[in-house]
Order: structure tokens, then sequence, then C-alpha cells
């Protein structure tokens, strides 16, 4: 039997005496290093309950922390180091953030709707406060003095009066081990602890609340940040997949010979559907994956014409179906109404398309401990699911999370980790996968497609009294968004096994949409089946707020119908039906500092010019945050071109950590939006996805920035910090095309606005 | 199989490699550097840009035969004696990027541009970025530092 490898925490807690553990931001690259190193038996979790499962600090007083959370780019980690330096009063550069390496972090449900900061922190911020109250009473031991008459500075606890008494964290730390046992409440994203310290109070924080530059930043700037496409591990090879030639073609066979004359061509793998090569360097593996001659057999025509999607899936019976909100009688309203406004909105399949194809390392030994390097934001969902494909013990399998490109959602990181396990197992060494282009835009996981269909009931007054909303969506979850199975992974459902994870997600209006207040409201969500059960290019999960800018997009595009139908400014029209303050609040700061011109849309304009300019405005609610969006933009009246000229996003979430990241994630989600609600549609035929590339997939390019964002940040420390990130993402499509119509007085109800769309729209309104 | 002479970030390297690889995955399997990076293969999105005599090229377009002899930079040679190039300092001071996994295609991409036209009007500005992408969206950022950048060379020239 091949030696176990045993990674115990503690030990290697002990052991490393200072050293990192696992992955640092500091140095990414010492992840295979330090794996090759350790002497071990068995990978135990550690406990959530043990204080020195969540932070260690060594005898340099550095202050390790150890979270199941990963950084997707947006500053989670510094948010971390943030809240740490906060409760135990050091320096923020003496915080080390250990993330995601199954090994040696908890597991805390990975990241995912934008619960990090939230619901992640909690523990985070408890445990320090726990470790606080320990090293004082260690110190208070120690220098003979009452807790109460303790302070801390910089890591030094030192008497108040008199500095000369003193003694630092890393001294203490040392001394007595910081294993204190914790209260353990909940789990996954709503894990947390508790004990005897209690966190400060809002109002004595020094650290949180202010703009602390970007801990990863610098290294990625100056070229020095190792990613997961940059871990090598000793006696890699590179792994490249072919993936079928349409949804549901099987394999026949494989012609091999071009590719055996690739020099440095190691292995063709190939399990029922799964074809694979390996090769000793990544431009053979490449060059193998091509001169593959792969026959298979004819594919589904599983999907429907690109132009008959809506249709097929309003003719489509539904899978399930939820009311999602009923107060007061809908149907009476309506039946009775002096007026009725109706609209239908349509929101296309889009792709993560994430800026670097997936990447994975996976090192399999039978018999023996089999590590995963990948980006996949559930590294504890991981590691179950790749046990189960490899069918070994979960224990047997470490993953770590090390970075890969931004992701956006669950866009196929984790499809690409199971491609590296496939093919690691096959070869007997470790592989290095990375997707090509084609396999994330095409192959990797879709946000659904989603029709909402709308109504909404005037009285004589001209007051509205009632809306209906039904949806028809595709599931959020076809393709389930905690990848613990195996059947999970596109690679597995290609060797044959079943894809079980599926769940019904809907897309609806309910408690996270916006609080608007009419007397009657009723809301449907209906889930139409998936095209094609197994390995689709079509098959639907996660992406960035899911469902929440289509249903938004169809909403706050309702909203301004509804209002332009009773004559009203959008925003007095919001404001009539809104009785939550911060809802208001942010709508109020918005439009005061893009100086909001009150009066109903579309504006009349004087002369008809080739540019028509317009201003919108989008409301969006999303777990306790709120965000107001006015977008300003031109519509090319000729050629149907819209760019998006300004935005002024003003942004809730309760107590803010980190200003300065906050900023740049939001700026950043308002660009991404203007990509999705613009530009972004998968196109498709009857067996394949066509959009394979950035041409064939457009995102926002430079010529598409607005000349101006601004960003209002209203802090409420005396609330509970909500998510960040994916809220402003859902408002943004309402935003413009209400901007649109205000401009033209054309409304556009499918997204997304392409000049096409928007012509149409023109032209219609002409010849009405 | 041939031997390609390649000077990279100053120092000559003599590699036994395919002179049809393209320069991309020479810089990164042979000499182990991180930096460019593979986003597409097919010059559509500039991560895996380096400067080719001072130009900015695509490192997955370019074969290794093509670029022997010629004076090859990768992001992790921007800096000078530890001291991050101006337009680096620029984008770390304004925090830019999201994941960064874009960032070879902006950053070196800037250098070359404002090397060339040290105060790119916006048009302009626009105009040299447009072939990139950056899919998180941080071309708010990416516009700040590149002002910046341009702003601090007006004020030290
Ligand atoms: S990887 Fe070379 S341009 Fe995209
Ligand atoms: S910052 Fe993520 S792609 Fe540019």
């Amino acid at each position: 039997m091949p030696p176990k490898l045993e990674i115990s925490r503690r030990e290697f807690v002990k052991d490393a005496g200072g050293l990192l553990i696992g992955f640092s931001l500091a140095d990414s690259g010492i992840v295979p290093r330090v794996l090759a190193a350790a002497p071990a038996e068995t990978i135990t979790a550690p406990s959530p309950s043990r204080l020195d499962s969540w932070l260690h600090i060594d005898k340099e007083g550095l202050v390790h922390v150890f979270t199941g959370k990963a950084e997707i780019g947006m500053g989670v980690s510094t948010a971390y180091a943030q809240i740490v330096a906060e409760e135990l009063d050091v320096p923020l550069n003496r915080v080390v953030m250990v993330m995601g390496d199954t090994s040696v972090t908890t597991n805390q449900g990975g990241v995912g709707g934008s619960t990090s900061i939230m619901l992640g922190a909690k523990p985070l911020r408890n445990a320090s406060a726990n470790a606080r109250y320990m090293l004082m009473q260690m110190a208070s031991q120690r220098l003979g003095v009452p807790a109460d008459q303790l302070e801390v500075k910089d890591g030094v606890v030192r008497v108040k009066g008199d500095a000369s008494k003193s003694v630092a964290y890393a001294e203490l730390a040392s001394a007595g081990d910081l294993n204190d046992t914790l209260k353990v409440s909940g789990d996954g994203f709503a894990l947390n602890v508790q004990g005897p310290g209690k966190p400060k109070d809002p109002s004595e924080y020094s650290i949180v609340g202010k703009p602390v530059p970007r801990e990863d930043l610098p290294p990625k700037i100056l070229g020095r940040y190792k990613y997961v496409t940059d871990v090598r591990v000793p006696g890699m090879l590179h792994g490249r997949v072919i993936r079928p030639s349409g949804v549901g073609a099987t394999f026949v066979n494989v012609d091999e010979t071009a590719a055996k004359a690739v020099p440095g061509f190691v292995k063709t793998v190939v399990k029922e559907n799964f074809v694979g090569v390996v090769a000793e360097n990544e431009w053979a593996a490449i060059q193998a994956a091509k001169a593959l001659r792969v026959t298979w057999t004819e594919p589904k025509q599983a999907f429907p014409e690109q132009q008959d999607l809506y249709a097929h899936m309003r003719s489509v019976p539904v899978k399930a179906s939820r009311e999602t909100l009923k107060r007061g009688d809908v149907d009476v309203a309506l039946a009775s109404a002096a007026k009725k406004v109706e609209a239908s909105y349509e929101f296309p399949f889009q792709s993560h398309a994430t800026m670097g194809p997936g990447c994975a390392v996976a090192d399999v030994r039978p018999g023996g401990i089999t590590t995963v390097w990948s980006g996949g934001q559930k590294p504890h969902e991981l590691q179950k699911g790749y046990a189960q494909l490899l069918r070994v013990p979960v224990d047997t399998v470490r993953v770590v999370w090390v970075e890969d490109a931004g992701s956006y959602g669950r866009p196929g990181f984790e499809d690409t980790g199971a491609d590296a396990v496939l093919l690691s197992a096959a070869t007997g060494k470790p592989v290095r996968v990375q997707w090509m282009r084609e396999d994330m835009t095409a192959w990797g996981t879709k946000g659904p497609a989603v029709i909402c269909d709308l109504a909404a009931a005037l009285d004589a007054q001209g007051e509205a009294t009632a809306v209906r909303f039904t949806s028809r969506a595709f599931s959020g979850g076809e393709t389930h968004f905690r990848p613990g199975d195996a059947g999970n992974y596109l690679g597995a459902q290609l060797t044959g096994i079943p894809n079980t994870s599926g769940v019904d997600e809907f897309a609806q209006w309910g408690a996270e949409s916006a609080p608007y207040a009419f007397q009657n409201i009723h809301a449907m969500a209906h889930v139409v089946p998936a095209f094609y059960d197994s390995a689709s290019p079509l098959r639907t999960t996660h992406l960035r707020d899911p469902e929440g800018p289509a249903t938004s997009f169809a909403t706050e595009s309702f909203m301004d119908e509804i209002a332009a139908a009773t004559g009203a400014d959008p925003v007095e029209f919001r404001f009539k039906h809104l009785d939550d303050a911060r809802a208001k609040a942010v709508l109020t700061a918005a439009t005061q500092k893009a100086g909001w011109d009150t009066r109903p849309s579309p504006k009349k304009a004087a002369t008809e010019s080739d540019i028509a300019k317009g201003r919108g405005i989008g409301l969006s609610t999303r777990n306790g945050t709120y965000v107001g969006t006015v977008a300003e933009v031109e519509v090319n009246r000729k050629t149907g071109a819209v760019r998006v000229t300004r935005f002024v996003c003003a942004h809730d979430c309760g107590l803010i950590i980190n200003p300065e990241a906050l900023r740049t994630t939001i700026e950043a989600n308002l660009i991404q939006s203007i990509s999705r609600s613009l530009k972004e549609e998968v196109t498709f035929n009857r067996s394949n996805v066509t959009s394979v590339d950035w041409v064939t997939y457009p995102v926002a390019r430079a010529s598409d920035v607005p000349d101006r964002v601004d960003v209002i940040l209203i802090n409420h420390p005396e609330l509970p910090s909500t998510g960040a990130g994916e809220p402003s993402s859902r408002a943004v499509a309402a935003a413009i095309a209400n901007a649109v119509f205000d401009a033209t007085g054309a409304r556009v109800r499918q997204a997304p606005l392409t000049p096409a769309r928007v012509k149409a729209a023109l032209d219609a309104l002409r010849s009405a | 199989m041939s031997v390609a002479s390649l000077k990279v970030n100053g120092r000559v390297h003599n590699l036994d490699v395919d002179p049809k690889c393209p320069l991309l995955y020479v810089l990164r399997d042979n000499l182990e550097l991180t930096n460019p990076r593979f986003g597409c293969g097919v010059g559509q999105c500039g991560a895996c840009t380096v400067l080719v005599d001072n130009r900015a090229v695509r490192s997955c377009q370019l074969t290794v035969a093509n670029a022997a002899g010629r004076e090859i930079v990768t992001l992790e040679g921007l800096e000078t004696n530890g001291k991050p190039h101006p337009v680096q300092a620029a984008f770390i001071a304004e925090q830019t990027f999201q994941c960064g996994y874009c960032l070879n295609g902006w950053v070196l991409t800037a250098k070359a541009l404002l090397d060339k036209n040290p105060h790119p009007t916006d048009a302009e500005m626009r105009r040299s970025f447009e072939s990139l992408v950056c899919r998180c969206g941080s071309h708010v950022g990416i516009f700040a530092a590149i002002r910046r950048a341009s702003e601090s060379a007006k004020r030290s020239a």
C-alpha cells in the first residue's frame, strides 16, 4: 500500500511553527510545497467547536485565520481580516487568511448568495472575540492585574496607564493553547459559534468600516499572485477534454493516429462519453486534443430553434409551480378594473463565461490521499462529490481552494475539477486541466431563461390597486448549486453517472423583491422542464443573483409601465406604493445625486434628433440590502444602439466593513450588468450551443463603459451587514430599459436590448 | 523541436521547443512564469498579453519562432529594482480589478499606450482598449488608473 499522506491540522500547526498552512495570499505557491512535505495518516476536518479551528497565533504574533469561505475576486478576504484584526486589536497586516482548504478549514457552506459577509463573518468575529477574551485572562494571570485594567494595542496587552507592564499575544499564545470550546449553532452558510467573549460594539470600531486596500491586489498587479492555473505539482501532466459533437451524442470510436504523433502525447482517456487526452505539456495536450478523431452518434435535437425559445417555454407543460406572494384578491380587482396594464418580459440564457476557462489540478492516489486544487466556490461540497466520483471515503479526499478567475456563481469550475479527477485516475499521475474557451462558454453551465407575465388593475381614479406576476423559467438549480454529488458534474454525467442533483428553483417575485405595498398582489412561479437531463450544454444553475436580473427586469420595467399609464413620474409612483424607509432612502439618494428630472416618461422631445437621451430608475432589494439605481442613456434612433452614459447607484447593506472594496465591487457589478442588459444572450441550434467565444458571446467592452459612475454608500452601523455584490446587479436591466423608454417612448421587453431589438421597438412605435 | 533563443525580462533562454508553439505556453510551462494567462487562445481577450519590443502583443497568437530574438517583457518583468512600474503603481493606488485574471492585458496595453501617447484622450483610451475583455467589469477602476498614470507622468515630466 502506498504511504498515506496525513494532514492532521493540529500537527501541521505545531510542526509548521509559524509556517503558513495551506493557501495564503502572501504566497499561494506554497500549497504544493507544504503538501509535499506533509507526513500524515488522516485528513480530519477541524471541528467548528474548537477555537483553534478558526484561528491560531504563531510565535511571531501572526494571526492565522481559517475559513471555509473563498475569495472570488471581491475583497472578502480583506474584509474578514479587518473583522479579525478589529476584535483582536492587531494590525491588519498581522492577519493571514487561510481559505477553503477542506483539511484545515471548517465547512461554512462555501461562497454563495453574497452571504460571505452577512453570515460567513459571524463565526470569525465571535471566535476572534473569544480568542481575545482568553488572551486577556492569560495576560491578567501573567501580569497579576485584573483583566478590566488591561488594554490591547497592536497585539500587545498592557496595563492601563503603565505601558512597562505588558505581554504580547505571541508570547501568551505560545505558552498556552488557544483551544477553548465554543458553542456551535447552524451549519453551512449559517454556521456560527459562541463563547464567553463578546464582540465589540460597532461604535468602538477603528478598523472595520475603514477603506482598507485589498491585500490581494498588489501581488496580482505586480504579477506575483498565484491562481489555481499556476499550481504546479511534481510530475504533473496536462489534460484537455473533448466534448460530444452535440447534446446526447454518444461515443462510437476514436482514431488516435494523429494525436499519438504529437510529441509529448501520453494517453487518450475514454470512459463512456467522457473523452480526454493527457500529455506532458500544455501545448501538446491542446494539439493532441485537436488531432484526436472522435466519431460520435448523431446528436439529439433536444433544443428548439432559438427563435422559438419563448414560445416553447409558454407551451410546454410546467414541471413545478409555487405561489410566492398572495395578498388581497387580485382576480376580483382585475375583473372590476377601470383599466388594465399588461406586459410580458423575456430574459435569455446567459453564460458565466469566466475570464479564465476553468482550471483544476487533481492528484488521485488510490489507497492514499487524493488532492484536488480547484477554484470552485464550495470546497467542502467538492470534497464529497469527488469522493463519490472516485468511490473512496470522504476523509481521503482533500480539496484545496485556490482562486480562479471571477466565478459569478457556479460556472463549472467544479466540472473542471471532476475532469481532472477522471484524467488523473486514468493515468495515475497528477493532471492539470484547463478548459479551452469553448469548453467554458459553450459547455459551461448557464443562467436560466425566464419569462414573466405581469398585469395590473387601475381603478377609476387611475390608482394601481392590484398586480399579478406569473413566471415561467428553467430551474435555477437544474445543476445543483451545491456540487456535493458526483452526478452533479458534466464529466461524471458523460461517464454515465445519472444527473440526480437538480432541484426546482423558481424565478420568483416574493419576499426578496422590492417591497411594494399594493393592496392586492398575487405571484406565481412555474419551472419548465430541462431540455435534456444529462450533460446538456444548456443546463442551468446559479449565475450572479440567480433569476434576480430577469425578474427585476420584468417587475421594475412594469412599475414604469404602470406609472406611464397613470401619468406619474416613475420615482413618485414608486414612493406612493412604498412604506419601507430604507427603500425610499436609496431612491432619494440616487435621484438627488442624479439630479432626477421629475416628470412622467417618456420625455417630450421638442425636436426628434438622431440621439435621444433619457433616464430610468430601478429599485432592488435582496436579503436585507437595498439598491436604487439611476441609468442615463443615449439611444441612436437610426441604429437602435443604446449607450449608458451615467449610473448613479445608492446602496445600503447595513454595516459596511470596507467601503473601498464595496465601492469597486458595486462598480464592477454595474458594468457587468450593462453587459448582460445590452449584449449577452446564449445562442444555440437544435443540438448545440453556438456561443463559443467572445465574438459569438459578446460582452461589454471599453466603448460600453459609462462616462460617469457614482456610487453612494449608505452605512448603517446599527444594522448587521447584509449581502453586497449581487443586489446591485438586480435592477440594472430595468433601469436601462426604463431610460430607453424615457428617451424614445419605445418599450423593449426582451433582454438583452440589442440594437436590433431597440430598432424594432422604435419602428413599431412609428408605425403604430 | 529546435532550439529557440528567447529574451524574456532581460534574460536569454535557449529552449528546445516546437517553433510553432505559441509563446504563451513556453512562458508558462517552460519558463514557469505565471503571467501571461490563458483566456481564450484565439486572440479575443488579451489575458495573454506581453510586451514584445514594447508593443502589447497577444502571446497566444505569436509563435516562438516569431518571438525569438525580440525583447519580451511580461507583467512580472515590469518592476525595476523592486519598484513597481508607475503604471502598476497607478493600478494599485486605484484598487483596480475584481479577480484580476484579465489584468495582463490592461496593465501592459496601458504601459505601451502611455509610452507612445502619454496623455491619451478618453476616446483614444477607449479605442486602444476595445479589444480587451474584463469579464468582471472592472473598467471604471481601469480607466481611473490609466488617467492617474497619465497625470503622474505629466507631473514628473
Ligand atoms: S488568451 Fe490570448 S487573446 Fe485571449
Ligand atoms: S477583474 Fe476579473 S476579469 Fe477583469
